[in-house]
């Protein structure tokens, strides 16, 4: 302390006043400090648990679907939607130039490389979420083939991709691999 | 009023709770209560070291893989682990291709209904799958083993000397108390509330379990590696709970200080 | 109210002076809890309590919110999802500990605030309201904390459940139908459980609404002291901020630090083994017991073990566990001293120390022990000096006992010129 008091001119009285204020300051930017740290764990509670995570991939039998057919799977507590094309669907989709449309992207781009007849995208409209028809059997599939969304009245085409309405994306690819011919792998 | 009242409300219940007394000191001098076997030869669980043990403790990753093993072999054809998944099993060190092969082999396979065709059937287990339950027809009702180390005083001291404490009826026990013969189908266990149980000795002999890192499968082992891994089950964020304990713990001790400082400080010109 | 010295709020820029005139709400806290609320100067640490119980609340309410984002209360499932926080919500297993121990601390806070209460008799005119709302606090505590440990459907809440509205089966005629209704059924299940579930969520809420009452009565007369003699003076007083914000921050740092080292080290070490097996209705637990915080009222309701003339030993049990919270509402009309504090009433300290305190710690082990001798015993003759001590002994003592001299006042008390003023006046108080 005296030896800080010589090397600090200030008045003696001053230079404790300073180390006063520092010490509550300190001690109420602890308070600050800590309470700010306990909101880490109240917001991360709300983040997804590790059982919802745990089932963020899926694995699907995809051998019964033939062509012109689709079904509905179940990808994270959403519908995905996984249709077998056929060579007509394929061709309607090649023909569209694809720098003309509102998301631009070819049906080369929405599948894999030598399964371009597997088409699997979300089951959730681009606008604001719902499940366009099209993949039901018996379903409305729009203007151009694809998926219709009757909420808003968004049209998707054989690539699923958005033609007409107000939707501004084309329906989502998700992340996907294939684990043989039968079962794709979703996540 | 409440001076009249309050010492009439007092002494009707000092009355009544020397009635109460008394004929409970009577009853116990003319009847005192009889001892009865488990009173005396019920025994607490033995002392036993965990890793995990005390506030620096940390579970042993090799040895809770052990004592998986032994679950896996040894208890789960009559004892479900319901709330374990098996993705679950990564924190005893296991990598992501080896849960997913765990799941897989398994011996009890995962039930589905086909909510369309009404039918059941089974299939094999994936990562994110709870262990399934199994049932078990026979005497007895083996509980799930899940949260069993929390569910008895000093759990995992208790499963250990559980396991170890087979024995035959004490002669001393037999003559005391005669008509406290074990039941037949029952086996005799001091570490047991009840003295008696339906479960026989799981862990009968040394190697019944191979371990596949050295370590030799005595009884003892495999009784502490089960119970450790039963510990871990019941308890799985041990570790990271007192991990965090002493990072709030060292946070307190530093504000607390400061907090006895400034609060010094604010007072000083009062006493 | 307050005392003339009181210093005004006064809005420092032009934002809080706009406020000030729409809504006064910076100048009512700066009344309650700053500059302006003017307390004495002696309070000792044991006048912590009052901020660390309301911490407490907002902790329980905090984490308890939480909690029923994740928690299902359907008897099906509720054990499931109490596990499901446990292990697969993000720092689900800290905020279920937080709770559960937050239950514990907030009631060891209660006790030492309600103690410090006795002791100083802070019940006494003009602080009666304060008291009595603070009894009701109290119950409320109670009903809630017994409601909660139901939730995660283990054994012990599903028996304690059943018991405790067995209590109410205890009142003659009405008593049966009572509990069928409070259940919903004929024993816990769905409806009880989804019943307490909505209770126990509204009541911290009803508590928080009582406490805010509670400062508000607190806030007519201001805060009791130890020496137990009013404020005269400016000199007596010092203004709450930053005076006693700054004792109740270290103060909460201590609690703090034990709290945590319970939370994080020995978080079941306050708990019952048996609530983590599953209810089940066909199967009582061989030793069931409530949590600890109601030992000494469990004790009590034990006591009564045979039929008292024509009223039988259920009811006498179940009317003297109630009565015995109850006989509080009274305490401020059964003690008539004219002194307040404990310091300066040698006869009443005697009895607070030698007579009540040991009779809390052994009806409080009665409570948590089986229901053998010799602690049935024990709790009886514990039980007789409990209710003794509030309705007899208290009323006798304040008429016979004669107090020793009070200081003038309470900067005399705190700047230490009451020692040689008393021995002057008493040489015996020595």
């Amino acid at each position: 302390m005296a030896e800080q008091a010589s090397i600090d001119t200030s008045a003696e009285a001053g230079e404790g006043v300073r180390r006063r204020d520092f010490i509550n300051i300190a001690a109420v930017s602890f308070a600050g400090v800590g309470g700010a740290a306990v909101l880490f764990p109240l917001v991360s509670q709300m983040a997804p648990s590790a059982d919802v995570l745990a089932q963020s991939s899926t694995e699907i039998d995809i051998s019964a679907i033939t062509p012109g057919q689709a079904i509905k799977a179940i990808f994270r507590k959403q519908p995905v939607f996984i249709r077998n094309l056929t060579p007509a669907e394929i061709a309607s989709a090649d023909k569209v130039d694809a720098s003309s449309l509102r998301d631009p992207q070819t049906l080369e781009e929405r599948t894999k490389e030598g399964k371009t007849n597997w088409l699997i995208t979300m089951g959730v409209c681009t606008h604001l979420g719902c499940v366009p028809l099209g993949a039901g059997e018996g379903e409305v599939k729009g203007e151009f083939g694809g998926y219709f969304c009757p909420c808003h009245g968004s049209h998707y085409d054989t690539a699923a991709r958005i033609r007409k309405g107000p939707a501004p994306k084309n329906l989502e690819v998700p992340e996907y691999s294939f684990i043989s011919d039968a079962v794709v792998k979703i996540g | 009023m409440v001076r009249l009242f309050g010492p009439l409300v007092g002494l009707f219940f000092a009355v009544a709770l020397l009635w109460s007394f008394g004929n409970g000191a009577y009853s116990a001098i003319t009847e005192p209560a009889a001892p009865t076997a488990e009173h005396e030869f019920h025994l607490h669980p033995k002392d036993v070291k965990f890793a995990s043990d005390g506030v620096f403790g940390k579970y042993d990753k090799q040895q809770l893989q052990r004592g998986f093993q032994v679950y896996k072999e040894v208890c789960a054809t009559c004892h479900s682990l319901k709330h374990v998944a098996f993705r679950d099993l990564a924190d005893l060190g296991y990598s992501e291709g080896e849960v997913k092969a765990i799941a897989k082999q398994w011996g009890t396979k995962q039930p589905t209904f086909d909510p369309k065709s009404g039918e059941r059937a089974e299939r094999d287990n994936i990562a994110s799958d709870y262990i399934p339950t199994v049932y078990y027809a026979g005497q007895g009702v083996p509980p799930d083993l899940s949260l069993i180390a929390k569910a008895r005083h000093n759990g995992g001291a208790y499963v250990y000397s559980l396991l170890t404490g087979y024995q035959e009826q004490p002669a001393e026990l037999l003559k005391k108390f005669p008509d406290s013969k074990t039941p037949d189908g029952l086996y005799y266990n001091p570490y047991f509330a009840n003295l008696n149980l339906a479960m026989p000795a799981p862990i009968a002999s040394d190697d019944q379990v191979a371990y596949s890192d050295g370590t030799k499968a005595t009884v003892d082992q495999m009784s502490q590696d089960v119970s450790a891994f039963l510990m871990w089950t019941a308890e799985p964020k041990a570790d990271k709970r007192k991990q965090t304990g002493w990072a709030v713990l060292g946070f307190l001790l530093a504000a607390t200080v400061l907090a006895y400082l400034a609060k010094k400080n604010v007072w000083a010109d009062k006493h | 109210m307050s005392f003339p010295w009181a210093k005004e709020y006064k809005p420092a820029i032009g934002l809080t002076q706009w406020l000030d005139e729409k809504l006064p709400l910076p100048r009512f806290v700066y009344n309650a809890v700053g500059a302006g609320y003017p307390v004495p100067r002696n309070l000792n640490y044991m006048w912590n309590f009052g901020v660390l119980a309301g911490f407490c609340l907002m902790l329980q309410i905090i984490t308890g919110v939480i909690l029923a984002m994740h928690y299902a209360p359907n008897a099906l499932v509720a054990f499931d999802s109490t596990e499901h926080i446990m292990r697969d919500v993000n720092w689900g297993w800290m905020m279920r500990y937080a709770h559960a121990n937050g239950a514990s601390a907030f009631f060891v806070v209660v006790y030492l605030h309600i103690f410090r209460g006795f002791f100083y008799s802070s019940y006494k005119a003009p602080r009666e309201m304060i008291w009595l709302l603070g009894v009701v606090i109290f119950l409320l505590m109670m009903a809630t904390a017994f409601m909660g440990y139901v939730l995660p459907w283990g054994q012990m809440s599903f028996w304690g459940a059943k018991v405790i509205t067995g209590l109410f089966g205890a009142i003659p005629v009405v008593g049966e139908p009572l509990q069928i209704w409070l259940l919903g059924g004929f024993a816990p299940d769905n409806a009880a459980l989804n019943r307490f579930f909505s209770l126990h969520f509204l009541l911290p809420f009803v508590i928080a609404g009582v406490i805010i009452l509670h400062i508000w009565a607190l806030h007519i007369p201001g805060s009791s002291n130890p020496t137990g003699v009013e404020v005269k003076a400016e000199s007596d007083t010092v203004p709450f901020h930053p005076y006693y914000t700054a004792k109740d921050g270290f103060g909460l740092g201590v609690f703090l630090l034990i709290y945590c080292a319970i939370l994080f080290f020995a978080p079941n070490a306050l708990g019952h083994p048996d609530n983590y097996i599953p209810a089940n209705p066909l199967s009582t637990p061989a030793h069931i017991v409530p949590e600890w915080y109601f030992w000494p009222f469990y004790a009590i309701l034990r006591a009564f073990t045979y039929d008292f003339f024509f009223i039988p030993a259920k009811l006498m049990g179940v009317l003297a566990m109630f009565g015995s919270i109850l006989v509080w509402f009274f305490l401020p009309w059964l003690d008539t001293s004219p002194v307040r504090s404990g310091h300066y009433r040698p006869l009443f300290r005697k009895f607070f120390w030698f007579g009540l305190i040991p009779t809390m710690a052994i009806l409080f082990y009665c409570g948590g022990a089986p229901a053998e001798e010799p602690f049935v015993m024990l709790s009886q003759l514990a039980s007789l000096y409990y209710f003794a001590h509030f309705l007899i002994i208290l009323p006798l003592v304040s008429s016979i006992e004669k107090p020793e001299p009070l200081p003038f006042s309470i900067t005399e008390a705190v700047l230490g010129k009451d020692e040689s003023a008393v021995l002057n006046a008493n040489p015996t108080a020595a």
